[in-house]
């Protein structure tokens, strides 16, 4: 069978199930004896085994299978959740994972899973005898036919009917009717049957859905939960009595039946009173959450998946329009027609709507990089004996996904690097009279034109001595500046090239080759990445990104002939200056602005621009910053505010010296675009 | 070469300074005249700039300068060729490309061994036609992009 078709959604919803068993899984780690929670990993393993095996993938059926028995076993209770059995949980998941990106990747999705799948037989097999057999005899005092298992699964609200009804005196019947083989109309016979039974009882549940078995979606067999006072035999002879129907089995079901997981079937007698009030005490609560989460399926229900690739197409093509937008506003200033104006006043506005649904389109919430956090910051603290809580603030904070794409290497350098150099262990933050579980928090939230992501510790904090004399050792500072750093500066130091301040290298952090990789991604972004500290109390590191990477607001300028765009998130205010207020200081022009020595940079020498005219009595400056640091470039004259769209310039050339890309003005022509960090040292 | 001798080779002709030069035609996405052009600072000299083809930001190069022959006011019949290379999108300045020719591969020599000229380095072969002789261009050493990046100024 052609399955290349399916195979994108498959790999999407592989990933999505992997993902919900790694969050479950972690909660499962949290709450061992909640019950429900395994039941949704298992519910996850189980549609990941089936989608694997209908498209072929072996390796990736058989462990999830032997997974799923695992995890089966704890949901009847049969072995319990200890540390080691969810790593061992956790290792297939891992491995399952692999396997999944490597079928994303073009692979085969064939792995050795021989130990991990050996390590789940184990555990499997190392149940306790005494829980089981327990067990199973309380099924027998309960159910006479028992154990055998339910056919259809209840929901809550079916589960809570069922039981009232069997207080209320009421049985409950699993009835599962067979058709003849060869009986032609199915719904037809189905129909008769729903009739005989719906005379005796009341009907809960089919399976299939009654809509299917209208529709003939089963083959032979399908089964009926009713309630009623009739006695089992009575029920059994009427439904016969439909012609066609070859057999029908009949079950009463308890209410331990339906709920074989409940915690309380170990004790039979005593605790189903028990149960039963638990029951009605939790089921607001229950129905409650049940409603939410069936008004976050119809949610969901509204999304449809789109391919990136075909949100990347939209987004060149309206890209152009953009530009077209730009020429026409530009024709029409020129033209000066009314009726043309409006028209084009009306378009920019429109396609001005029409930006911001494309951009928030693209948009994805960081959540799709957090989410894999917890599970590296557990594994992390493991290997490191360390106690550590990450809390995570914000994760429905949206960026774009170009953006989302880069961001997800840095933030796991940031997070080892706070687990491993940050946050003490258990016994020194003891000994310092903290609690001993180190705190984590990453938060993302939005603040204007760009997003913010903070991951902030209750570690040591950065010793200032310690980096110093690290900077000095390695040759990054020199004796005469490191007395005349600020705090702040200091710290920028361990983002440095060639930087580690753990005094032993560890594999977790590396070799500090991490954090100066860290900062080039960021600022390849176009954001910043600053550190505060307080030793003793632990640091805050501070990511700051923009929304988006495609289009961006620039202010145009003019340089002799030339045009440039000057980005507006590194601008800080434009300012006219006269020509004598210029200072001199060590062969660098400097300006007195508002108190402060900001030096001039003549963008015309930089850029070399070939000189037309001769410079007047004042310069337009404009004050840009990068960080702390401030300069102002001097041009000739600006043009103004205008929304244009990045484009690179191509392969062929690569690392221009402070422009960091090209765009298209109204007029056709290319402007390119300043790099102001490339000039800012 | 005996395998594909029977093959035709499409070429477009262009002249730098009465010379005739060849490009295999598959290599060439389309042939402009000459537009604005925007200066990229602090690149090679034979850089000329970017010009905006159809939304698409794309690099121009001067053929003459880039031979080291001297530059020329560009005229009515400058044009811009713009060719592909792997994953590069590059525009060369040539003083006129007006002809399309079809010749077998067996027309094409190996380059002459001694040609004083920078231009020898981007030769890849010499194409006889009648009495017509013209040069093959190898578009790899033209676009060499370690060539641009030693030759680029850097400067703070």
């Amino acid at each position: 069978m052609e399955m290349s078709q399916y195979l994108e959604v498959f790999i999407e919803e592989s990933k999505e199930h992997l993902q919900n068993c790694n969050e479950r899984l972690l909660d499962l780690e949290k709450n061992p004896s909640d019950l429900s929670i395994v039941n949704d990993i298992f519910r996850s393993a189980h549609t990941l085994k089936g989608m694997s095996a209908t498209m072929g993938y072996e390796d990736l059926a058989s462990l999830t299978h032997q997974m799923e028995n695992v995890l089966d076993a704890i949901r009847n209770q049969k072995i319990s959740v200890t540390p080691e059995t969810l790593d061992v949980v956790f290792e297939a998941t891992d491995d399952l994972e692999a396997m999944v990106f490597s079928i994303a990747d073009g692979g085969d999705g064939k792995r050795d899973v021989a130990t991990v799948v050996e390590k789940l037989k184990l555990i499997e097999k190392g149940e306790s005898p005494a829980i089981s057999q327990g067990a199973k005899e309380v099924a027998a005092t309960l159910a006479p036919d028992a154990p055998r298992e339910l056919k259809g699964e209840y929901d809550e609200f079916e589960y809570t009917v069922l039981q009232q009804s069997i207080e209320q005196g009421f049985q409950t019947y699993e009835i599962t009717i067979e058709l003849r083989e060869d009986c032609l109309l199915k719904a037809a016979r189905v129909f008769m049957v729903f009739e005989v039974i719906e005379k005796l009882g009341e009907v809960i549940k089919s399976t299939p859905s009654v809509d299917q078995l209208e529709e003939e979606q089963f083959d032979q067999e399908f089964t009926v939960t009713i309630v009623s006072k009739e006695p089992m035999s009575d029920i059994q002879s009427k439904v016969m009595k439909v012609s066609e129907v070859d057999r029908v089995d009949i079950h009463p079901i308890s209410i331990e039946q339906l709920r074989p997981t409940t915690e309380t079937i170990s004790e039979p007698i005593i605790q189903e009173v028990v149960l039963t009030e638990e029951v009605k005490i939790e089921e607001p609560v229950k129905q409650e959450e049940q409603k939410k989460q069936t008004s976050v399926k119809q949610a969901s229900n509204k999304t449809i998946r789109v391919n990136i690739e075909r949100l990347d197409i939209l987004m060149n093509l309206f890209e152009e329009l953009v530009i077209d937008r730009g020429r026409l506003e530009q024709i029409s200033r020129d033209l000066n027609n009314s009726e043309l104006h409006e028209t084009v006043e009306r378009m920019s506005r429109i396609s001005g709507d029409l930006q911001n649904i494309i951009l928030n389109m693209r948009m994805v919430p960081v959540e799709t990089v957090f989410n894999r956090f917890p599970r590296m910051v557990r594994q992390l603290a493991r290997d490191l004996g360390k106690k550590i809580n990450l809390e995570i603030v914000g994760a429905e904070t949206e960026l774009d996904r170009t953006v989302i794409d880069e961001i997800g290497d840095p933030l796991v350098h940031l997070i080892r690097n706070a687990l491993d150099h940050g946050v003490e262990t258990p016994e020194i933050r003891r000994a310092k009279g903290k609690s001993e579980e180190g705190t984590v928090i990453l938060k993302a939230f939005h603040s204007g034109n760009h997003v913010f992501i903070e991951l902030s510790d209750d570690g040591a904090g950065i010793n200032r001595d310690r980096v110093l004399n690290k900077a000095l050792k390695n040759g990054i500072i020199t004796e005469q500046t490191a007395a005349t750093l600020t705090d702040k500066q200091v710290y920028e130091l361990i983002f440095a090239s060639g930087f580690s301040t753990a005094e032993k290298i560890s594999d977790v952090s590396g070799r500090g080759v991490g954090l100066d990789v860290v900062k080039n991604t960021i600022e390849s972004l176009g954001g910043t990445v600053s550190i505060d500290s307080k030793e003793g109390e632990g640091s805050v590191f501070s990511v700051q990104l923009p929304l988006t990477l495609s289009i961006i607001s620039v202010m145009l300028v003019e340089i002799q002939k030339e045009k440039y765009a000057i980005p507006l998130s590194s601008i800080i205010e434009t300012a006219i200056v006269k020509k004598e207020d210029i200072l001199n200081a060590h062969n660098q022009k400097v300006i007195d602005f508002r108190g402060k020595v900001v030096p001039l940079l003549f963008l015309k020498d930089i850029f070399e621009v070939p000189v037309f005219e001769e410079e007047d009595e004042f310069f337009s400056v404009i004050i840009v910053r990068k960080g702390d640091k401030m300069a102002g470039l001097v041009v000739d004259s600006f043009i103004g505010q205008q929304e244009v769209v990045l484009k690179s310039l191509g392969n062929y050339l690569t690392n221009v010296f402070a422009i960091s890309g090209a765009t298209i003005l109204g007029d056709g022509q290319v402007a390119l675009i300043v790099d102001c960090n490339a000039l800012i040292k | 070469m005996s395998e594909t001798s029977v093959a035709d080779l499409k070429l477009i002709i262009f002249q730098l300074k009465g010379k005739e030069y060849a490009i295999p035609v598959s290599k060439v996405r389309s042939i402009e005249k000459v537009q604005h052009i925007t200066r990229v600072p602090s690149s090679s000299h034979f850089v000329k700039g970017v010009i905006n083809l159809r939304g698409v930001v794309t690099p121009i190069i001067d053929l003459r300068s880039r031979f080291g022959i001297e530059e020329e006011a560009y005229s009515d019949s400058t044009r811009v060729i713009i060719v592909t290379l792997e994953d590069m999108e590059v525009g060369l300045i040539v003083d006129a490309a007006n002809d399309v020719l079809d010749v077998q591969t067996e027309a094409i020599e190996p380059q002459p061994e001694v040609v004083g000229t920078e231009e020898a380095n981007y030769i890849s072969g010499v194409v006889k036609v009648g009495k017509r002789l013209m040069i093959l261009l190898d578009l790899e050493m033209v676009l060499n992009p370690e060539e641009v990046k030693a030759t680029q100024g850097i400067e703070g």
